[in-house]
């Protein structure tokens, strides 16, 4: 296997008597695409949020590309990407504004901001929209320019938190290509979804289920160990023993 | 990292610059509120008509009638009998009525040289509108005293503003009201809107500091503030007359102070509210009635029942108004209103403290 850029061991969190993430382990490795399941509540934005450095586990250890989530969340904060279910770019700017902004955030020069908002729009045939307020943009392009904006400054693992709730099949399936594309590129990819086709195109899938990591395979050994048909079928399996209500 | 924080600032700006609707409410609202207070809206009497009866027409009385057409809050309406006074009063054709003895002249000489007299002046007062009732009297006594030149136990004087202008009065009172829209209100319903629309989120997970985002959003807010206070004081000097003989940079400094404290509400009420919508909420409750009520904007201090005098202290407004109006109007330099300053000081840190501690603890 390749190297691992994602490593984590016992991660807990706790609010309390509750704990949200219960003892949680895994590894992801450079240029995978890991889909990271489970229902709402189930402890998959808690879990998240520890690996992004916004929040600090209760007990147990994790390293996101190389740093200590533990006490170096604002490193591990430079070398990841970003993008949430919420579009997560500002509707009034344009879209080189919105490119300028971002590639200003993660300190990039104004000849490298400039060679990679070139790079960027003409790979999304973008770049007769330079100058167009993002608001005005559809949905679909929208989420493809967040996505190519949340990697503007080549992270070394992107999380993306259910980054196509509420789009079009169409458009998901073009979404997913980009995705294809920055992995083959090396980029590691962390991903939430409702969507269960969406788990199919995932290179390893974990499902959680009352802060547990509950399975973890590739979908292929996951239908297979679960006798099932679909992915969606492992899922109602696994989130029919949840003790928490949603 | 110098170069994230020029990008936001950038970005603020951008975000203020494409509302414009908003730019120009928050550029017009200190213009239109200066020129409605300094001239449609006043507490002041002004062409108040008045009659005369005179039974005699001497030199005294024609001398005082002058004085009172000369002037330029009264209206002479001309000389009419006893029995028209109340036909006058009642059509609202005078306001006043003002009646000469018959024996005017001798009288007031009389009292000039300090031999006790009857009363030789009645003013008949429509008083129906309190307000216009009490300053026109209190008007016509100032001037005929002196033709009179009756003996009086008292007199008095009115320093500072002897016209009563009661522009003088509001320009304090709006400053105090806009700052604390603009950067309080403005800034947390943007701190809010991100959270909102959930690219706080994005900027959270980024390499930037919270205090860098809040302070970035700051900037543009206090700058456009910087504008609106420029604004205000020329307005105040120039169109409505205030003389401001305490010195301009102590007004200007002091208020500086004030926008950093109504931004640091702002971050405080951006913590607490969720939406945008709730944000307009709190500081509306929070910050606008209070101001409006108890900082001796509309009402005076000194009339407020007890227990809203002690709230009225923790209202900073309070503080900012008073020492502007002190400076601005009484002309004392800003050493002589140091309590307010160290009060709002104290306050401002206070506040900055508090909020960058919830902010934080939010993020948790």
């Amino acid at each position: 296997m390749s190297e691992v850029v994602i490593s984590v061991r016992e991660l807990t969190k706790r609010f309390g008597d509750f704990t949200a993430v219960d003892s949680i382990s895994f590894d992801v490795h450079r240029g995978e695409i890991f889909g990271f399941l489970g229902a709402n509540g189930a402890g998959k934005t808690t879990a998240m949020r520890m690996l992004c450095g916004l929040s600090f586990p209760t007990s147990g250890s994790g390293t996101v590309a190389g740093y200590d989530v533990m006490h170096q969340g604002e490193e591990i904060k430079r070398h990841i990407g970003y993008m949430s279910q919420r579009f997560s770019l500002y509707n009034d700017l344009t879209v080189w504004e919105n490119i300028n902004l971002f590639a200003g955030i993660y300190g990039l020069s104004k000849s490298e901001t400039k060679e990679r908002a070139a790079e960027l729009l003409e790979r999304l045939n973008f770049a007769s929209e330079r100058n167009t307020i993002v608001g005005s943009l559809p949905l679909g392009w929208k989420q493809k320019l967040s996505f190519a904006i949340a990697t503007i400054h080549r992270p070394e693992v992107v999380f993306l938190d259910e980054p196509t709730g509420g789009v079009d099949p169409m458009t998901r399936r073009q979404f997913w290509e980009l995705i294809y594309e920055a992995a083959e590129g090396g980029t590691t990819i962390f991903v939430t979804t409702h969507y269960m086709d969406e788990a199919e195109y995932c290179s390893r899938v974990s499902i959680m289920v009352d802060g547990q990591v509950r399975a973890l395979d590739t979908p292929a050994k996951l239908k297979q160990q679960f006798a099932a048909q679909s992915m969606d079928e492992v899922f109602r399996t696994l989130a029919r023993g949840a003790k928490r209500a949603e | 990292m110098k170069g994230n924080f020029l990008s936001f600032v950038k970005k603020e700006s951008l975000h203020i610059l494409r509302d414009s609707r908003t730019m120009l409410v928050v550029m017009l609202i200190p213009v239109v509120l200066m020129i409605l207070f300094g001239f449609a809206i006043s507490t002041e009497v002004n062409n108040v008509n008045v009659a005369v009866v005179a039974p005699e027409r001497t030199d005294g009385v024609r001398d005082a009638v002058e004085r009172i057409s000369r002037n330029d809050y009264f209206t002479f309406k001309g000389y009419i009998n006893n029995d028209q006074i109340d036909e006058y009063l009642r059509s609202g054709k005078v306001v006043a009525v003002v009646v000469f003895a018959s024996d005017y002249d001798r009288r007031a000489a009389q009292a000039a040289a300090g031999v006790a007299t009857k009363p030789i002046i009645q003013v008949i007062v429509d008083a129906s509108n309190v307000n216009t009732a009490g300053s026109a009297t209190m008007y016509l006594q100032n001037i005929l005293l002196g033709s009179a030149s009756a003996q009086s136990m008292f007199e008095t004087r009115m320093l500072f503003n002897p016209q009563m202008k009661s522009a003088y009065n509001f320009v304090p009172g709006i400053m105090g009201l806009i700052f604390i829209l603009v950067c309080a209100m403005m800034t947390s319903v943007s701190i809010v809107r991100e959270k909102e629309v959930g690219t706080m989120e994005v900027l959270l997970v980024s390499p930037v500091r919270p205090f860098k985002i809040i302070f970035a959003k700051m900037i543009p807010y206090f700058a456009i503030s910087c504008i609106v206070l420029i604004t205000i004081l020329l307005l105040a000097r120039y169109l409505l007359g205030v003389p401001m003989s305490g010195g301009v940079w102590g007004i200007f400094s002091l208020s500086l102070l004030y926008l950093v404290l109504s931004l640091a509400l702002g971050l405080l009420v951006s913590t607490i509210a969720s939406t945008q919508v709730a944000a307009l909420l709190v500081s509306a409750m929070v910050m606008m009635m209070p101001i409006l009520m108890l900082s001796g904007l509309l009402f005076p201090i000194e009339n407020l029942p007890t227990f809203f005098r002690v709230v009225s202290n923790i209202v900073p407004a309070r503080w900012y108004i008073d020492a502007v109006r002190k400076m601005m109007i009484q002309g004392v330099p800003i050493v002589a209103v140091w309590e307010n300053c160290v009060i709002l000081l104290g306050m401002t840190v206070a506040l900055l403290g508090v909020s960058l501690k919830k902010f934080n603890d939010r993020l948790e």
